[in-house]
């Protein structure tokens, strides 16, 4: 049930993109809103930013409001929101009839404020060939914006041993 | 001024009154729509589609005529009454004839007291209308708090089952000795949730919407094929067709924000209901066929009221509470209903509820039936039927047969 009610936005993205979109072209406050409550922890963080002038690291005024401009300015709301209607439609193709095992080298980092900690074993059951697990001091959902230098860190880290052809 | 009126239980005479610039600004937003392109398919399965839309805001830019809405309201009596700290507006129309039995209906979302408008007149004067001076009703109609012409509650807490105290009390103050009640969709849960409560005076209830099956089906029989329709309906609603649902039980504000600031993405919001009415709708507005009530300006008159009263986001509170309410009651049973029930099935409703899941609901079932017409919002779509189905309905307690 918990599941359930955390999924207000995929739920409407992914069975009805149309609807949801005339909100998202036509009011830029209504497209801001709905970009803004995605996750708790960056939520949190982005209100932060706006309401106490305190962004945590990269979540800045200016870089969110570069993100919905863009949105804005491309009309994307819509087909942004298909994509997961399209996952939808996917995700139930794939339970009838699954995808074979990945073989090529995975590599993994969990951020602390992520929407979940994927332990290393969850992570090992979807990718047998697991190469790199790790767990990052700081960031959350939108890592890579918030934490650029960690996130480098963690791919260069991550494909360090698959630079060289005899990784392979 | 009166000193001897108490402003606690005062009731006020209530007309509509919209400023022509409210009706300017939203000609003028609908001119200025930014539209997303063409849905990728050619049915409803990614939402409302923009040939419906598109034709929706043309006709309401340029043809619905914005003075009937005012017109409509204001012919009835329409009063208002704090109550519990909310300005509960309602309509109250007393038939001509003195023993009819008083009936307080509660529509649901995305309705208003619109969508009951037209049942007023063969309820309450059923002897113009093909019915008898003794099925007469009295009718009353209230706004559920934070929709329509009612305020917004200013605290969290009004679930259905508050709502259903303060209709007791407003049918109380009404002075209403025996009354009945009835509702679907949201006005179904107000319904439910006055039959458990169980308030002195009120000796019966209609609904067409069996809402306990829509949150859990598990104690309820699946053999028969009617049953197994009937879940196999619930089960195709919410898996395509309850985001909506989903996202105003969770997150009322964010959906709001878009709800007051663009007329079209309310219109679409509140037309992506259920696959039925809003194929019906579409076609009142794409080829100008329109099924039994649900016409282009009764679609936008309600619209249109949502719009003018700022109440999108209010209103999908109203699931957020709902949701707080369902946690609450898990694994708490409410009083057992004892007064006698009464239901329709709608043939185009989300799922036709069989008589058995019924009877398992409301052991008091007094009167079943399975009407030919009308879906979802049947007293909008068939007015005339809907009356008939009210008038056999508490027909078993009229003149204090039933105790």
């Amino acid at each position: 049930v918990i599941a359930i009610f955390m999924r207000g936005y995929i739920s409407e993205m992914g069975e009805h993109p149309q609807t949801i979109g005339y909100s998202l072209l036509d009011s830029p406050v209504g497209l801001a809103a709905w970009m803004l409550d995605h996750d708790a922890d960056s939520y949190e963080k982005i209100s932060r930013a706006f309401l106490d002038g305190e962004p945590s690291g990269g979540l800045t005024r200016d870089t969110v409001l570069d993100n919905i401009t863009l949105y804005w300015l491309t009309s994307t709301g819509a087909s942004t929101s298909r994509l997961y209607w399209e996952t939808g439609r996917g995700a139930k193709a794939a339970f009838k009839d699954p995808p074979p095992h990945v073989k090529l080298p995975v590599a993994y980092t969990v951020f602390p404020d992520e929407l979940f900690q994927a332990p290393r074993h969850w992570v090992k059951h979807a990718y047998h060939n697991l190469v790199y697990y790790n767990e990052a001091p700081k960031g959350g959902h939108f890592a890579a914006w918030e934490e650029p230098e960690i996130f480098s860190q963690e791919m260069r880290a991550a494909f360090a041993s698959l630079r060289n052809e005899d990784a392979a | 001024m009166s000193a001897a009126v108490d402003s606690r239980t005062e009731i006020r005479s209530f007309q509509v009154d919209i400023p022509e610039a409210n009706i300017d600004d939203l000609r003028r937003r609908i001119a200025t729509t930014r539209w997303p392109s063409k849905e990728l398919v050619d049915d409803r399965s990614q939402g409302v589609q923009l040939a419906t839309l598109k034709a929706l805001a043309d006709y309401w830019a340029t043809e619905y005529d914005f003075g009937r809405l005012n017109e409509r309201l204001n012919s009835l009596p329409q009063f208002t009454a704090e109550i519990d700290g909310v300005n509960v507006h309602f309509i109250q129309v007393r038939s001509q004839h003195e023993d009819a039995l008083p009936l307080i209906m509660t529509h649901g979302w995305p309705g208003s007291v619109v969508e009951l408008l037209d049942v007023i007149g063969p309820l309450t004067d059923p002897t113009a209308h093909g019915g008898k001076a003794e099925e007469a009703f009295h009718v009353v109609l209230p706004s559920l708090p934070g929709y329509g012409l009612s305020s917004e509650p200013a605290e969290v807490g009004w679930y259905t089952g508050r709502v259903a105290r303060a209709w007791a009390e407003l049918m109380h103050r009404l002075g209403y000795a025996r009354y009945v009640a009835q509702g679907g969709d949201q006005g179904a849960a107000v319904t439910d949730d006055l039959a458990h409560q169980g308030p002195d005076g009120l000796v019966g209830v209609h609904m067409n919407l069996l809402r306990a099956a829509l949150g859990n089906t598990s104690n309820l029989p699946s053999q028969t094929e009617e049953e197994k329709a009937a879940l196999e309906e619930i089960g195709t609603f919410r898996t395509s067709g309850f985001g909506y649902f989903l996202e105003q039980s969770t997150r009322p504000q964010t959906i709001g924000y878009a709800l007051l600031d663009s007329p079209v993405a309310l219109a679409a919001w509140m037309l992506d209901h259920d696959t039925d009415s809003y194929y019906k709708i579409a076609g009142a507005f794409v080829d100008g066929q329109p099924t039994g009530g649900l016409t282009r300006d009764r679609v936008l008159d309600n619209i249109t009221l949502y719009w003018l009263t700022a109440t999108g986001a209010s209103a999908a509170r109203s699931y957020w509470e709902g949701g707080q309410a369902a946690a609450r009651a898990v694994r708490k049973t409410p009083p057992a209903v004892t007064i006698p029930v009464g239901f329709t099935t709608f043939p185009g409703e989300i799922f036709r509820a069989p008589r058995s899941w019924v009877e398992t609901l409301y052991p008091t079932l007094v009167y079943f039936n399975e009407a030919e017409r009308g879906g979802h919002f049947a007293a909008w779509e068939e007015p005339q039927l809907f009356a008939e189905e009210l008038r056999a309905a508490f027909k078993p307690v009229r003149n204090g047969r039933s105790s």
